[in-house]
């Protein structure tokens, strides 16, 4: 049904159809609306018999849902940023043991310095943990792609993250179709685990493996990944028959068949960069987006095929490696045939800053000059940056580095350790 | 007195006697033959293990209490690795471990799917060694309690990290020596500190039930494993198992020390309902706290080459704080 709706409560009323039956909250910012919705949701008696456990930290939000899992329990919790990090063991945990657990992850910025908004530090600092991982690029996707991803999770025995940006999608308010009851019941068949906790028939789960077999084990978390590069496709398939409209798949292309610079990114931008492609074919520049549904597994066939007439890729990266550069851009490398395309990273986004159509205007027709460095900072003020190393040669107490240069653009004045106040 | 004289008196006299004295149905979960072997043999504890017998007696008594329809959840630790080596497992029932730091959280949540699945008949046992209760999972534990989530959660407190190697934990002793605790310097082993009084905190918490026991007197331990598993909510029982290794004692010993830290009164054995104390084992023999440390390597700098007490100071700041237990629960009543 066609609605208003912020982006989590549409999140949160969709979780509540795929009739999980235990919930786990934790409390961080910006992912907190789609807890409290799913709460009350249980509170009222409408999602009984689910079990909603209000935990004492995010490691035992993931625990719980461990727990749950292996009981045969179809379990959701939904994090962000330092509470993604705090759950890290169980994050590698749940994968591990094969556990179909579904997160909502609102993407926002790791401190320090602490950081509310939007990136994608969060998402990227647990690529390598076995998940399968789900970006949306609006909220009816955020939506349609929890469904999708209890149905993916299951078949598979694995869990399925699901990114949205943080305040640019689960606080916006825009017109959602949110998947009904009947619909969910329709495509969603019920959990059956692959194996369960069960004193009828004993098994001993989350044993010790050595050397003899560990590599073994790897190998096939590994192959379970690829398996899901069909399946999530196939999902889609099935979704868009069953719902009438595209969400999900591997990856999403936009004007980008004939395109010179095609541009590679994650999540709500790709929004922003259809809107600047369609202004620069109208001027008649060939640009065209690929938009990264499922960054994990990364889908190098569909990249490679996406990218193979262009001469140009441009990766806009919502999170930076610092010592390396891009994260997704080493990924988009690894896809395309070496040597055929010059690839531009541009590190852009990074804590909540605007990525303004205006900024991508400048940094595509740098693009179609063929005047990207490997390496770019969408809007970066390096006469900031190089006052703070002038700073920090001068003198070696020179005070916070945030908070120095809070002050040099004039969000602050005082600094009384530097003797001098503005 | 030569040593083995008062532990043969003691398995006449007390409820580790043997089972032909008491009536068939307070005789031992473990006296039956068709008992479940939760932990079954071929495991690779050490000789003389405290906490494999402590885990087996509780599970197996857990077990009966529940007929049969038990989950257990398990922190890593000795007891995790030493019964789960890939391909094997001593496990005969279902059983899951996790991390180190979380088991309390994944009882929770196996409680919670069993709840919500309309099986609570089925029932949860969580069990960490003391580094996973009251140092990495205590944060986990706490939250468990103050849920009130129908989980049994069993500390088995060897007073270390073991299975690294004997590292000091928030549950080591003062003056005990441990890999990172070692007996050098003018106060050698664990520095006195306020200790962390894990059943104390447990009753704090206000919780539905709270034991401590030890492996010296089993029928007392599967007594209360009987009792917990009456109860709902969560629940907690801390017991005291010697490890040979880790203290350097004699294998043969583990029954002997750990009969020994009660009657010392250096550990009370006790039970406590909504945070208060309802009964309490009171001490047969008192003995001075030098007969239980002597006994063990770890505790070996405070003693002469001849076996005399080298170290009254320390000694004597150890007695202090079992009679300051002796007085706080009232051991020496009758």
């Amino acid at each position: 049904m066609l609605c208003q709706i912020e982006g989590s409560r549409a999140v949160a009323d969709t979780v509540v159809a795929c009739r999980p039956e235990v919930v786990c909250a934790y409390p961080i910012t910006p992912q907190t609306h789609i807890v409290e919705a799913v709460g009350a949701a249980v509170k009222s008696g409408a999602l009984a018999p689910c079990q909603f456990i209000n935990v004492e930290s995010e490691f035992a939000a993931m625990s719980v849902a461990i727990g749950a899992s292996a009981t045969g329990a179809r379990s959701y919790t939904a994090t962000a940023s330092q509470g993604l990090l705090f759950m890290i063991e169980a994050v590698y945990n749940a994968s591990g043991l094969g556990l179909p657990i579904v997160m909502t992850l609102a993407n926002r910025a790791i401190g320090s310095p602490i950081n509310i908004w939007n990136d994608h530090s969060d998402a990227m600092a647990v690529r390598d943990s076995g998940w399968v991982q789900l970006f949306a690029e609006t909220n009816q996707e955020a939506a349609d792609l929890h469904v999708q991803a209890f149905c993916l999770a299951e078949e598979l025995s694995a869990p399925v993250m699901v990114s949205m940006d943080g305040f640019l999608l689960t606080h916006a308010v825009e017109q959602v179709d949110v998947p009904t009851q009947a619909a969910v019941d329709a495509f969603l068949p019920p959990y059956e685990p692959r194996q369960v906790l069960d004193p009828a028939d004993p098994a001993s789960i989350g044993a010790m493996v050595g050397p003899d077999a560990f590599e073994e084990v790897r190998y096939l978390v590994h192959l379970r990944q690829l398996q899901a590069l069909d399946r999530i496709e196939r999902i889609a398939e099935r979704f868009a028959e069953a719902f009438g409209r595209r969400s999900g798949g591997l990856v999403t292309r936009y004007r980008s068949e004939d395109a010179r610079v095609v541009v590679v990114a994650l999540g709500s931008i790709v929004g922003t960069l259809k809107d600047v492609v369609d202004v620069l074919r109208e001027r008649g520049e060939r640009v065209g987006v690929i938009g990264v549904t499922t960054f994990r597994p990364f889908p190098h066939a569909a990249i490679a095929e996406a990218t193979a007439n262009a001469e140009r890729v441009v990766v806009i990266e919502k999170a930076l490696s610092p010592g390396v550069g891009g994260i997704l851009s080493t990924d988009v490398l690894s896809a395309i045939a070496e040597g055929k395309h010059r690839v531009a990273t541009v590190v852009a986004g990074l804590g909540g800053r605007a990525i303004t159509e205006r900024s991508l205007l400048v940094l595509l027709d740098d693009a179609l000059a063929g005047r990207l460095e490997p390496l770019e900072f969408l809007d970066l003020d390096r006469g900031v940056a190089e006052r703070q190393l002038a700073r920090l040669a001068d003198v070696r107490r020179s005070g916070a580095i945030p908070e120095n240069i809070l002050r040099d653009i004039g969000v602050t004045g005082f600094a009384p350790h530097l003797g001098l106040a503005q | 007195m030569s040593p083995a004289e008062p532990v043969k008196f003691y398995q006449v006299g007390s409820f580790a006697a043997g089972n032909r004295l008491v009536p068939a149905e307070l005789r031992t979960v473990q006296a039956d033959a068709a008992r479940t072997n939760s932990l079954t043999s071929g495991h690779r504890a050490c000789q003389g293990c405290g906490e494999a017998l402590g885990a087996r007696y509780v599970l197996d008594a857990a077990m009966r209490a529940t007929d049969g329809k038990l989950i257990a959840v398990n922190a890593t630790g000795c007891l995790e690795v030493f019964t789960t080596p890939y391909p094997e497992t001593s496990w005969r029932i279902p059983w899951m471990h996790s991390l180190f730091g979380n088991a309390p959280a994944v009882a929770t949540g196996v409680a919670a799917a069993l709840e919500a699945r309309g099986r609570s008949e089925v029932r949860v046992v969580a069990q960490a060694g003391d580094g996973g209760t009251v140092d990495i999972g205590f944060g986990a534990l706490s939250g468990m309690f103050e849920r009130d989530d129908d989980v049994l959660f069993v500390c088995y407190d060897n007073q270390a990290y073991m299975n690294t190697g004997v590292q000091r934990s928030g549950a080591t002793p003062p003056a005990a020596r441990t890999a990172t605790t070692e007996a050098l310097g003018p106060e050698p082993g664990n520095p006195f500190g306020q200790g962390k009084n894990m059943p104390a905190l447990a009753m704090a918490h206000g919780l539905g039930y709270v034991a401590t026991a030890t492996v010296a007197e089993l029928h007392d331990l599967e007594a209360k494993v009987v009792r917990a598993m009456e109860l709902r909510g969560a629940r907690y029982l801390h017991v005291f198992v010697p490890c040979p290794l880790g203290w350097a004692s004699e294998p043969a010993d583990t029954i002997r020390i750990a009969r020994l830290a009660k009657e010392s009164g250096l550990f009370p054995v006790f039970e406590a309902e909504r945070g208060e104390v309802t009964r309490v084992s009171p001490i047969r023999h008192r003995v001075p706290v030098e007969d239980y440390l002597g006994l063990q390597g770890r505790y070996r700098h405070l003693f002469g080459a001849d076996g005399s007490v080298a170290r009254p100071d320390i000694v004597g700041r150890i007695q202090a704080l079992a009679d300051a237990n002796i007085a706080r629960y009232g051991l020496l009543e009758p």
